[in-house]
């Protein structure tokens, strides 16, 4: 039981789209892509692979992931690794700088050498890194535990001894990783100089996006984010208000009528019926209940609930094919209306079934009762005006209407137009 | 099928509506035993092999499909009659295409659900009103393209048949308004249920994801 209560509201959470989180299930490394993906409704390995591919010309890739990861929170919590970072600037962002800066320093020092490649592979490159180093820092088991799967797939030589859970050996493996990571991608890119000719301006203006992202990326991030949580909020509150006032309109009424009448059975089945259908109609039918839509199954239904409130029966309208409502269909539900409340109230049956089709064009509309029936050769004074609004009717519109019943046998009126 | 009284067991995530299954049934039928969720009563039904399982078509964890569906294959006898409360398209057709031998709707009183069970015990199949509205409403387009005409159409007996249940109609007044025999009102039934369970109609799946509810 809990599961299933459970279940439900955490695909809430899920489904609601706008919200800006990583994904704590679906996920490769830290579920950016995945969360991403789903806030803006793209299918996650889109995202990856663009990240893949970003990264691979030029680094830019690496570096949004990394700031994805530093500034998404993950979901279920409301801070990001960046803002955690930026909370507690006490000893952990210190060593983190430190080692940026001596990564800084190596790469200067490679370049002064004469063995550098392109300023503009290398800065993105250089960037993630140092946020690669921040998120070590504030991560939580989880991001971890995926950078850890991720490290340790670098050949690590003559350290096989390593404590795996050793922070500032695996921090050291991390940052010799992506180093590893930049140099290869460089030599590539440099045993390919016409590609990387071609593509420095693309490089060029993804280096200006990405240098306005960071800027001012949280601020806009942490805005929208902040929206959509405040939103969020006030549509559950108003939804729940809702819920509430139509119970105790509804649900509430019907229970107290019925502990009132616990001593007619008839009458709590009848408020019963009728609080179903309603709270059903409500639950499930409100797209339909639009005021443009009217057709002929709907009239009957409502035609049939109608009768049923009043003469205390259970009327069950099935229909097969709609007709929009016009002057003639109208006549047909007032017919067929006409021809429930005398089944109601003469037959004895406690079931009217009523079954509408519309066929090439022609619609049938069935009333039919198990009751006492009668004899139509003495049909008696005051059914006269069965005739009357029933027959005459259906005629002056253009349909006809048969009556079929014999003593015993129940009563069955088909109307065709 | 036991010599006496049809074993009966029960499948539905409310107690309450359980309960009052068993007090209407009475003496009718022999509850054998009842589950809430899809993985007991498919343990349960498999061991006790009752003679009808009467199936919510709403539980949790996959629905009365689900149990059909991994019954079947261990207990073929074991016959199913489909209880729903909420009339959705997809989730009639969907237990019935699982295998389900019949329909009723919640509301249906303890004698015609006594009926129903026996019925369906003996091999017959169980339509409602609106389950052969359903099925009159599925396969009323024209014929179109189809791979299988024999089971993607009704035959026009087929439709009379259907069109009196849906009018109200007990097999019995079926047979005598067509002039046939009851066993031959039966027959028609089963096959539009074969045709209901195997037809790739394309307008059955459709339909029945388009209209969420009736």
């Amino acid at each position: 039981m809990a599961h299933a209560i459970i279940e439900p509201v955490s695909s809430e959470t899920r489904s609601i789209p706008g919200r800006w989180a990583r994904s704590p299930t679906d996920r490769v490394l830290s579920g950016a892509c995945g969360g991403v993906g789903r806030a803006v409704g793209v299918d996650p390995l889109v995202l990856r692979v663009a990240v893949v591919a970003l990264t691979v010309v030029g680094g830019t890739g690496a570096l949004l992931y990394v700031l994805a990861w530093l500034l998404l929170p993950q979901e279920g919590s409301d801070t990001s690794l960046a803002v955690a970072a930026a909370r507690d600037r006490g000893r952990d962002l210190a060593e983190v700088l430190a080692i940026g800066s001596i990564v800084l320093g190596a790469v200067l020092l490679v370049r002064a050498t004469g063995v550098w490649f392109n300023d503009a592979f290398v800065w993105p490159f250089l960037l993630a890194a140092v946020g690669l180093a921040v998120i070590w820092r504030q991560a939580g088991d989880d991001d971890r535990s995926s950078l850890l799967r991720v490290v340790d797939r670098f050949p690590r030589p003559g350290t096989p001894t390593m404590d795996l859970r050793s922070r500032r050996a695996a921090l050291a493996r991390v940052v010799a990783g992506v180093v590893f990571v930049v140099l290869g991608v460089a030599a590539f890119l440099a045993a390919n100089d016409a590609f990387s000719a071609v593509s420095q301006g693309v490089l060029a203006s993804a280096g200006i996006v990405a240098g306005l992202a960071l800027i001012t990326g949280p601020f806009w991030l942490r805005m929208g984010r902040d929206l959509a949580l405040e939103r969020r909020r006030r549509i559950r509150s108003e939804e729940r208000a809702e819920v509430a006032a139509h119970l105790h309109d509804s649900v509430l009424q019907t229970l107290a009528l019925i502990q009132r009448n616990a001593e007619d059975p008839r009458a709590i089945v009848t408020m019963a019926r009728r609080q179903e259908r309603e709270l059903r109609g409500w639950l499930f039918e409100n797209e339909q209940d639009l005021p443009g839509a009217e057709t002929l199954a709907a009239a009957l239904t409502r035609a049939g609930e109608e009768v049923e409130g009043l003469h205390g029966v259970t009327v069950d309208v099935v229909s097969v094919g709609d007709l929009p409502l016009d002057e003639r269909v109208r006549a047909l539900v007032a017919a067929a209306r006409e021809a429930m409340v005398n089944a109601a109230k003469w037959s004895g049956d406690l079931t009217v079934s009523v079954y509408a089709e519309v066929r090439d064009g022609e619609a049938s509309v069935f009333v039919r009762d198990w009751g006492a029936g009668f004899d139509l050769e003495a049909v008696a004074p005051d059914r006269h005006g069965v005739r009357e609004s029933i027959v005459d009717r259906m005629a002056r519109h253009g349909g006809r209407a048969v009556v079929k019943t014999a003593p015993g046998e129940g009563t069955e009126v088909e109307l065709r137009l | 099928m036991s010599a006496d009284r049809v074993t009966v067991f029960l499948v539905d995530d409310h107690e309450l509506f359980r309960k009052g299954v068993r007090a209407e049934l009475g003496e009718a039928v022999e509850v054998v035993g009842e589950a809430s969720e899809v993985g007991a009563a498919v343990e349960m039904i498999v061991e006790r092999r009752p003679d009808v399982v009467l199936l919510d078509v709403h539980l949790p964890d996959g629905g009365g499909r689900a149990v059909v569906q991994q019954v079947a294959p261990v207990a073929p006898e074991v016959r199913f009659l489909a209880l729903s409360v909420s009339d959705a398209a997809e989730d009639v057709i969907g237990v019935i295409r699982a295998g389900a031998r019949g329909y009723v709707t919640k509301t249906i009183s303890g004698p015609e659900l006594a009926d129903a069970i026996r019925r369906v015990a003996e091999g017959d199949v169980v339509f409602s009103r609106r389950l052969a509205g359903f099925v009159l409403d599925a396969f009323a387009a024209g014929p179109g393209p189809s791979a299988d005409p024999d089971l993607d159409q009704l035959t026009t007996r087929e439709q009379e048949v259907l069109r009196l249940i849906a009018r109200g109609y007990p097999y019995k007044a079926i047979a005598t308004e067509l002039v046939i025999s009851a066993r031959t009102v039966e027959s028609h039934v089963s096959s539009v249920l074969h045709k209901l369970q195997l037809s790739n109609r394309h307008d059955l799946t459709r339909w029945a994801a388009e209209r969420r509810l009736i």
